[in-house]
């Protein structure tokens, strides 16, 4: 993974000190609370119910496994011994203190880590494939690029104070996991037909109040005009995003107003200006990066391991396991491991200290030192051979990291919710926790088969609700807790944004709902169909029927 | 003490205010220059400022003056004895448009100062707008930042090509000079430095 130099460094440690100051001003009340407040969000700190939350940035979902034992050692000295994985594959601290957040941020920085623009009005970090460098269907590895995006964003002058938040994805694969067209901008990176890299570009996606699916900007750019483009992009939101209401503020809403052709042209226009400008990525530059993420030093090895397969015959806990949570590798006799972070009954993506010690160790003996985070709130090992897989089960397994539910319902995408967070209408966390609970059964788990049930506390969004096959959405109603549900929504290449089946329910309801859902589907199913499949081919009318029925009395 | 800020050769200092900032009149009518609806005033023509304000704007006599964009088109004639003599300069506001300006001052290096005026701090325009007068439009003299003007922005003002910044009344400016060198070595080229670090740098070690 990317290693910074002496530049990297040395950005990395001026921050702290500015940030370090900016906190002793505001501490000492020369800054107020309001000029505080876009300061400390472009460093990922909220203020929140019971402390500040703290988000750190993960870029594009990549860890070492001495970054991990950091982080455990931050949460375990900062924090409650715990941290929270996020939806944009950052780690959020619940309960740190505001005067020690320059202290984290030094000891972030020397293992070349930030919070730098995880929250605010700015360009945040920039999320991809968390198999990328090793899936069998990459076409790209869009990490180098998306280091590259990275020096580019921070502390971008012109873009330092958007209408709102700008969330960029890169995806290089056939399927894409990095769900582009939900993003700000997404970059799709493939083939040209004279085998060049070039990006088909996505405007205007995004969840939240007024979820839309992104627009074709432009279907080909070369890859050297990534960071011109994305200036003529930003730089016609920057100027006419909506500034009077934070509602209808992101480039979502410009580009829908303008519509795509004339926003297209605006950009077009702009973008005449700065075509071939110094920002132009240099062949030298995107060598220089892509060193840094060169295939592993992988063994030769046949495609099957006789004592893998052994295991997986004699022992049905691992092959139940190993059936969830490996998946393809580009090499022969590897396979990418995903770590559930999604125990029945737990805060979905959320990590111990000591599990992160636990990960961190495998990291280094198993799979070269690095992991991964993914925005379904995993951990991932990508690069494990198959002999070793049994032994990292075991270690998984003893310390709660091997629930082998990956893609099942309980593998809840879940924001934190009202719990912890002070924009949330609702809680989330207790309903994951209620559903894991309802279907703590893991052959009926295994028998529903893949499907995504994703949870946000509010309009928001930062639990994917949209794009959940099931999407539970927190409302407030009169002062008190509901949710509302839909079906449909769905990420990848043919993403959805799901329907709202009705009238919302409340908490204690949640679970028997979600079991009803379920029972249509189990009813409804053909053999080979997945529930998104079916809720696609019935629409929402069965669902809501069954749903909504009147309990029959019982004489 | 003076509230302003001077880049000179990258050096910074506080140096005396020389020019007024001439103000519109408040309007009668509801001030509709929301940011979004800039987008709908082009469409439409609709204009953000009233005749009754452009013939009303008090401008001094003598003396240098930055005078509202909107004023400096309307009464040009009027005042352009004195662009002549360099004691006119002209602000414009975060939802104006830079295309207005240039339309009817086709020698933009005519006048000695352009300000923008900034609202509200988290109002990021002012950066495109520096950016788009010192690339596009080949501004070259002095630019500055005026209105809710504070330390934290100024590196970033630095960099989208302000050399000159008018810090809030309420603020020290000798310390907030200190922010200009937040970052000694920033990633990407922008107007103060067009070359991104990996061209300016040797980073291949």
């Amino acid at each position: 993974m990317y290693k910074y130099d002496e530049i990297d460094q040395r950005l990395v440690d001026e921050r702290v000190a500015q940030y370090r100051d900016q906190t002793r001003r505001y501490l000492a009340g020369e800054l107020s609370e309001e000029e505080f407040r876009p300061l400390r969000l472009q460093n990922g700190l909220y203020i929140q119910r019971h402390a500040p939350m703290l988000r750190i940035a993960v870029p594009y979902g990549m860890l070492s496994s001495k970054q991990l034992h950091k982080l455990a050692d931050i949460t375990h000295k900062y924090d409650r011994n715990y941290g929270h994985f996020s939806t944009r594959q950052n780690l959020q601290l619940n309960w740190p203190k505001l005067e020690e957040i320059p202290d984290i941020l030094a000891e972030l920085a020397t293992v070349e880590m930030h919070a730098i623009q995880t929250s605010g009005n700015c360009i945040r970090n920039i999320t991809t494939d968390q198999f990328a460098g090793v899936a069998p269907d990459e076409v790209v590895d869009p990490r180098a690029m998306a280091e590259v995006m990275r020096q580019w964003s921070t502390f971008h002058p012109e873009f330092a104070l958007l209408p709102r938040k700008f969330k960029i994805a890169v995806s290089g694969t056939k399927e894409d996991r990095a769900v582009v067209q939900m993003h700000d901008v997404g970059m799709e990176f493939y083939l040209d037909g004279n085998k060049k890299v070039a990006i088909k570009v996505w405007v205007g996606g995004g969840l939240g109040r007024t979820p839309i699916l992104g627009a074709v900007i432009r279907e080909h750019l070369e890859w050297q005009h990534a960071l011109t483009y994305c200036e003529a992009i930003i730089r016609v939101y920057n100027l006419h995003g909506r500034r009077d209401n934070s509602y209808k503020a992101r480039i979502k809403i410009l580009v829908k107003a303008l519509g795509i052709d004339e926003f297209r042209s605006q950009v077009e226009a702009e973008w005449a200006h700065l075509k071939d400008a110094p920002n132009t990525i240099t062949e030298a530059e995107l060598a220089r990066v892509a060193k840094h993420f060169e295939a592993m030093p992988y063994a030769a090895l046949p495609a099957h391991d006789a004592s893998f397969d052994a295991a997986i015959a004699s022992n049905p806990a691992f092959a139940n396991w190993a059936k969830r949570s490996l998946h393809a590798h580009k090499t022969a006799g590897y396979r990418a491991v995903t770590l559930s972070l999604k125990p029945h009954g737990k805060a979905p993506g959320d990590a111990t200290s000591e599990q992160m010690h636990v990960v961190a160790d495998l990291a280094e003996q198993y799979s070269f030192g690095e992991l991964r985070v993914s925005h379904e709130q995993n951990l991932i090992l990508a690069d494990v051979k198959l002999s070793d897989l049994f032994a990292v089960w075991e270690k998984a397994r003893a310390n709660g990291l091997a629930t082998p539910n990956i893609g099942l319902l309980t593998d809840i995408i879940c924001c934190p919710g009202g719990d912890f967070c002070s924009l949330a209408n609702a809680k989330s966390i207790p309903i994951a926790e209620a559903i894991q609970m309802q279907f703590d059964n893991l052959d009926y788990l295994h028998d529903i088969g893949d499907i995504e049930l994703n949870i946000s506390g509010c309009m928001n969004a930062c639990g994917h609700h949209h794009i959940g096959h099931i999407g539970i959405l927190g409302v407030d109603k009169d002062g008190s807790e509901w949710y509302q549900v839909s079906i449909g929504g769905s990420q990848g290449n043919n993403a959805s944004i799901g329907s709202v089946i009705g009238p919302s329910f409340s908490a204690e309801e949640m679970p028997a709902v979600v079991q009803k859902l379920i029972d249509v589907y189990i009813k409804e199913r053909t053999p080979e169909e997945l529930f998104i499949d079916t809720a696609r081919r019935l629409g929402v009318a069965p669902f809501k029927a069954y749903v909504y029925a009147k309990d029959e009395v019982v004489a | 003490m003076s509230q302003l800020i001077k880049l000179n050769d990258n050096v910074a200092h506080i140096a005396e205010n020389e020019w007024a900032v001439v103000q519109l009149p408040p309007s009668l009518v509801e001030a509709r220059k929301q940011a979004g609806k800039v987008v709908l005033f082009k469409l439409t023509g609709e204009k953000t400022v009233s005749e009754e304000q452009l013939s009303g704007t008090v401008i001094p006599e003598s003396g240098k003056v930055i005078v509202p964009l909107s004023v400096f088109i309307a009464r040009k004639t009027q005042l352009q004895s004195r662009i002549n003599a360099g004691e006119i300069g002209v602000w414009v506001d975060t939802h104006e448009v830079l295309a207005d300006l240039a339309l009817h001052q086709a020698d933009l290096n005519q006048l000695p100062i352009i300000a923008v005026h900034v609202e509200r701090f988290a109002d990021g325009r002012n950066f495109t707008l520096g950016v788009l007068l010192r690339t596009r439009y080949g501004f070259k003299n002095e630019l500055r930042a005026i209105g809710d003007v504070l330390r934290d922005q100024l590196f970033f003002l630095k960099r989208s090509g302000f050399n000159s910044y008018l810090i809030r009344a309420d603020r020290n400016a000798e310390e907030a000079m200190l922010s200009l060198k937040d970052f000694s070595a920033p990633y990407q080229g922008a107007v103060d430095e067009p070359r991104p670090a990996f061209v300016r740098y040797n980073r291949t070690a």
